[in-house]
């Protein structure tokens, strides 16, 4: 290595150095740019192909044989319907795993195994779950190609994502919330419900916003389960008109869920499905980016707002 | 506790203290249940995973069978639909080999390149919109990358290279990459700020600048992070599907190859599903062999990535 004898050189030997930085910046934006050109070029012919598309029409009309006529009312419906299983199984499941593991669980080797098993499970992929709800849900319990069956599927999916960001939800709150209640002579689970549940509530809800953000685009594990994808009616109402008023007989239903009809229509040739296909597309996009967006605007605003 | 006799009657006093004991248990033992329903509820993940190796492991064996190990594991032909029946799981691992390693050539650079800038270069306004920004890239459907990946990326690939097919694992790949970036940069990055201030200055002090403190102390000190991100990226892109399923074609074909089109273990699923078959045929059989094939290698990734960690972290 030569030595830098005068103040010139040792200049440039230094200006040279920096210069890799400018490099690596100039690396780093671009770098960026490939995710932001991406995601903009995909937003973009979504939305060329698609927006035609989307009439009143679109949303109110069964899939069809001919694609002008083809619409996603099957679609979001079933869509909502499984949603609304995955958000009541996963929701008190995930927040409740989550507060045993941080308030109750004793340090010992079974609650090393549930927390190692949390860890592998968001590892693993989501055509597994779909296994695994063929074999058991379907078969093995008899729930069939329902919307139970799906809706449990995409509850076990999301649940590690519910039961991690309950978890951080919880670990940010002071040790000495919980030791001003234990004084006052609160229970463990006036503890829970009256301060660690409401405090950690934002938290969670971004976590339980962004794990059904995932679940509503999740494909692969219905399609296993064989959901059909032509569907021409709706399931049966939940509401009936005489008493109990309230049915649950479309929990049995088959169903179509929006990514299996963009599937559908992704794989068929004509280039009219392509575009049904675009716009069912642009609507799901809009909807996991206005929920992941929801979910990001809640955080920001959480980490503003308390400081304990 | 003594009672003072004469002051307090004995009767009225036993009854209050019995009244007391009484709702102190009736409230230990609400207590004792709700704790139980906690542990339920966090049992329920353990179930998961024993239901998932029991379903898998259950119809595996029924596979096996009637297909010997070797035969999976060696043959170069993999046609479980035809009347000439072979069972070679090669096939597809090489599908999802190739493709994997198309996402990786790409989320890995870019997604270590990206941490990098965003951990230490990058001013924090950048860095605010950024983050989120990635964050939406990863929650975009994948069934939407499909279709991008076919009906965009595809015809873009086909005007640098006309020979290349409708469908490819080059496009798929590519896409398959993008989507993981965000998944690799962001657990690098954190890995990236976990490291503690002192040791950037000692090095700017010893004269460094930011891109040879990135690169020598901070990137080394980090390393255990990032690896559990390149880990984390690799099994994500193994266990993709449905970027395969639409753009990659679902032929199966024995290649290293990305321009051409093959199938994966994972399309393989889906295209069985989309068939009719019937429950308990061997063709019904083989989607379990192939996902228990596909979850040993996504544990075997998770186990390499915790002996990782093990192995690399640094405590400061």
């Amino acid at each position: 290595m030569a030595y830098a004898h005068d103040l010139a050189s040792i200049r440039r030997l230094i200006a040279s150095h920096k210069r890799w930085d400018l490099v690596f910046v100039c690396c780093g934006a671009v770098a960026l740019m490939v995710g932001v050109l991406t995601f903009t070029a995909l937003f973009v012919d979504m939305a060329i192909d698609g927006v035609p598309r989307l009439t009143w029409d679109f949303f109110t009309n069964y899939p069809s044989r001919r694609a002008a006529q083809a619409g996603i009312l099957s679609a979001w419906v079933g869509s909502c319907l499984v949603m609304l299983v995955t958000a009541v199984v996963a929701v008190p499941l995930g927040v409740g795993a989550g507060l045993y593991l941080e308030e109750y669980a004793p340090k010992n080797w079974f609650t090393d195994v549930i927390e190692i098993n949390i860890t592998n499970l968001a590892g693993v992929p989501s055509i597994v779950y779909g296994l695994l709800a063929l074999g058991l849900f379907v078969y093995q319990f008899g729930f069939g190609q329902s919307i139970l069956s799906a809706g449990l599927t995409l509850a076990l999916l999301i649940l590690p994502v519910v039961i991690v960001a309950t978890r951080e939800a919880i670990r940010s709150i002071p040790v000495g919330i919980r030791e001003a209640a234990y004084a006052l002579g609160a229970t463990q689970w006036q503890v829970c419900k009256d301060h660690i549940v409401p405090y950690s509530s934002a938290g969670i809800l971004t976590g339980i916003i962004i794990g059904m953000a995932r679940a509503i685009g999740e494909t692969a594990p219905i399609i296993t389960i064989g959901a059909l994808t032509f569907i021409a009616f709706l399931p049966p109402s939940p509401i009936r008109s005489e008493p109990p008023f309230i049915s649950f007989d479309w929990l049995m239903s088959p169903f179509t869920v929006m990514p299996i009809q963009m599937f559908n229509w992704t794989s068929r040739p004509e280039a009219a499905f392509l575009q049904n296909a675009a716009a069912a597309g642009f609507v799901l996009v809009l909807m996991t980016l206005a929920m992941n967006g929801l979910a990001i605007w809640l955080r920001y605003r959480l980490r503003k707002n308390i400081k304990w | 506790m003594s009672a003072v006799p004469g002051k307090f009657p004995a009767a009225p006093r036993s009854g209050a203290m019995t009244a007391r004991l009484a709702q102190r248990r009736s409230r230990m033992l609400k207590e004792r249940a709700i704790e139980l329903v906690l542990f339920l509820a966090a049992l329920v993940s353990v179930f998961t995973t024993v239901g998932i190796v029991y379903i898998l492991v259950k119809e595996s064996v029924v596979f096996f069978q009637q297909v010997s190990i070797v035969d999976f594991l060696t043959d170069t032909q993999w046609t479980p639909l035809f009347d000439d029946q072979h069972f070679g799981i090669l096939v597809l691992l090489s599908g999802t080999l190739t493709s994997s390693a198309v996402a990786l050539a790409i989320a890995i650079p870019l997604g270590t390149v990206i941490a990098i800038y965003l951990s230490e270069f990058a001013p924090f306004s950048v860095r605010e919109v950024a983050k989120p920004f990635l964050e939406l890239l990863g929650g975009v459907p994948t069934i939407v990358y499909g279709f991008f990946a076919l009906l965009f990326v595809t015809p873009i690939l086909q005007w640098f290279y006309p020979e290349l097919p409708g469908f490819n694992l080059l496009s798929a790949g590519i896409v398959m990459g993008i989507m993981i970036i965000p998944y690799v940069s962001s657990i690098s990055e954190d890995a990236m700020r976990a490291v503690p201030m002192n040791l950037r200055e000692g090095s700017y002090a010893m004269g460094a600048t930011r891109f040879q403190t990135a690169v020598n102390v901070v990137v080394p000190a980090a390393f255990s992070g990032i690896a559990a991100a390149y880990i984390l990226g690799i099994s994500r892109a193994v266990g993709e599907t449905m970027i395969l399923a639409v753009a990659a074609g679902m032929q199966p074909n024995l290649t290293i190859n990305p321009l051409e089109p093959a199938a994966t273990i994972t399309a393989y699923i889906v295209q069985v599903a989309l068939g009719d078959l019937p429950h308990g045929s061997i063709g019904y059989q083989t989607i379990f062999a192939a996902g228990l094939t596909l979850m040993l290698f996504t544990l075997a990734c998770n186990i390499a990535g915790h002996m990782l960690r093990k192995r690399f972290r640094e405590t400061y």
